[in-house]
């Protein structure tokens, strides 16, 4: 498998985003935002189908989308417009329809956007993983730096913000890195599945962890591991990547469930 | 005495004609020790949100240490537990990461953690009596316990002010009087200014200074001594009216 550059590649790429999801994701899932990811999703499409329109990279293109989209729900969930779910679901609905509109204009409903919809990790070039891994090592600094401000905001958020924690401007960096983290992912798992890569192996490490900070690690981990199976089962059973990866997390969620159950009794 | 906190014909409502608070004037001087009570839905917590600058007065104002409450500078220095704290998230947060919670706002934002917060986490654990749970998950202890928890979190960022909305909601008899000496001991001990806020004074009443009865405004304000009979019960505050 390994004497295969696009093989060596896949794995790369999916090992990035099987740690990256995941930390993000930790903190949505601790918010109870888990759906948020899905919705940038919604509105990383737009962008994709923006970028075929312009004719410009539809990864950056969904980047773009994906950013503003993720400010503009946090800015209207702060200032009291609408309701947090209203807020996302502004949002996302109006990214989807907007990504319909403008793929019919471009007439590209075709394989090029099933491969952003769906993933396409078996295409990723050297050129897209320099990409995805610089992305990424920037997502997992930020993490590491905010790691702190973004723990205490989940244990407690109005006690930080009586004490003077930014609250604001953490949703809006959280915000800013599920939208990068769903771009790079879009190659990996597709659109329609990122958000499982960013609950699926937070869900699993809640039900082994022993703390807050084993629990992310172990979402990582669990990630990490998802993305490296995932891959290889897809290589020798010739199934589509994208899904296999998620099946494996899930599959990794229904054994810790049974870990809980065995350790409950 | 200067002021932690003054209140001056503070009215406040959600919706336009409907008045939580009327006219409420309140001052407290820094190191007191103060009993908050009233019905539920006497405008309590609302009252409270307004001392720390979480709402800002329909008329009057609100001023925390002479600076107006919202726009106030020294936030670091306000400890609150909110109605019914616990942990946010599904992820098993311990003691000790509960309480490192709160140096957050007073060390460094970004970044590891610095010796001076650890100190201080551990001091803070310590005093609330819970160095043997320090590692334990918050949502396997008791009600007691995890609000020791949450007072030691606030305590971790040496507070000024520490506020407590209902914070023996949930807890049992024996945990309210040893949750009522703790802060007592921490009144004493560090000076800290502490309003505890509840519908009933229940054990709080023998360690206070002062009591102050609110329903919609401020009915009563003084010594728990000079309070009437029938006020011991804050339900009662409706009733006489």
């Amino acid at each position: 498998m390994l004497e295969s550059e696009f093989m060596r590649l896949a794995l790369a790429a999916g090992a990035i985003v099987g740690v990256l999801a995941p930390a993000v994701g930790f903190f949505l899932v601790q918010r109870r935002q888990s759906l948020f990811g899905d919705g940038i999703g919604h509105v990383a499409f737009a962008g994709v189908a923006a970028g075929i329109l312009l004719d410009v990279s539809p990864v950056l293109a969904a980047l773009v989308f994906a950013v503003l989209g993720g400010i503009a729900i946090e800015l209207l969930r702060a200032r009291g417009r609408a309701a947090g779910d209203q807020a996302l679901a502004l949002v996302f609905y109006t990214g989807i329809a907007l990504g319909v509109v403008l793929v019919a204009q471009a007439g590209a409903l075709n394989v090029d956007l099933f491969q952003y919809l769906f993933g396409s990790i078996l295409t990723v070039t050297r050129g897209d993983l320099v990409t995805i891994a610089l992305l990424g090592a920037l997502g997992l600094a930020a993490i590491t730096l905010l790691y702190r401000p973004f723990a205490a905001v989940v244990i407690d958020e109005e006690g930080a913000r009586v004490a003077g924690v930014p609250i604001g401007s953490l949703n809006v960096a959280l915000a800013a890195l599920t939208a990068v983290t769903v771009a790079l992912s879009m190659r990996v798992v597709g659109i329609l599945l990122v958000a499982a890569l960013m609950v699926l192996p937070v869900s699993a490490a809640g039900r082994l962890a022993w703390s807050m900070r084993s629990s992310l690690v172990l979402a990582t981990v669990i990630g990490f591991g998802s993305a490296i199976c995932g891959v290889t089962i897809a290589y020798y059973a010739d199934l589509p990547p994208g899904g296999t990866i998620v099946l494996v997390a899930a599959a990794t969620y229904l054994v810790a469930l049974a870990v809980t159950a065995v350790r409950v009794r | 005495m200067s002021l932690a906190v003054e209140l001056r014909g503070v009215s406040f409502g959600y919706r336009p004609g409907q008045r939580v608070l009327e006219d409420v004037d309140l001052a407290l001087g820094e190191g007191e020790f103060v009993a908050v009570a009233g019905p539920n839905g006497g405008g309590k917590t609302t009252l409270m949100r307004i001392v720390l600058g979480l709402e800002r007065p329909s008329e009057g104002s609100a001023l925390l240490y002479g600076e107006p409450a919202h726009r106030f500078a020294g936030r670091r220095a306000l400890g609150y537990l909110a109605q019914r704290s616990q942990v946010g998230g599904d992820a098993p947060a311990t003691v000790r990461e509960v309480v490192s919670a709160g140096r957050v706002a007073s060390g460094r934002l970004v970044g590891r953690r610095q010796p001076d917060d650890r100190r201080l986490v551990d001091e803070a654990i310590h005093r609330v009596g819970l160095d043997a749970l320090a590692d334990a998950p918050v949502r396997t202890l008791s009600g007691g316990m995890q609000q020791r928890a949450f007072i030691a979190k606030a305590l971790a960022g040496q507070p000024s002010l520490l506020v407590l909305d209902e914070p023996t909601t949930g807890v049992d008899a024996e945990s309210q009087e040893s949750l009522a000496e703790l802060l007592a001991t921490l009144h004493a001990d560090l000076g800290v200014t502490i309003v505890y806020v509840s519908h009933e004074f229940g054990a709080v009443e023998h360690h206070v200074e002062r009591l102050v009865l609110a329903r919609r405004t401020i009915v009563f304000d003084g010594s728990p001594r000079d309070l009437p009979g029938i006020w011991h019960d804050p339900g009662h505050v409706h009733a006489r009216e």
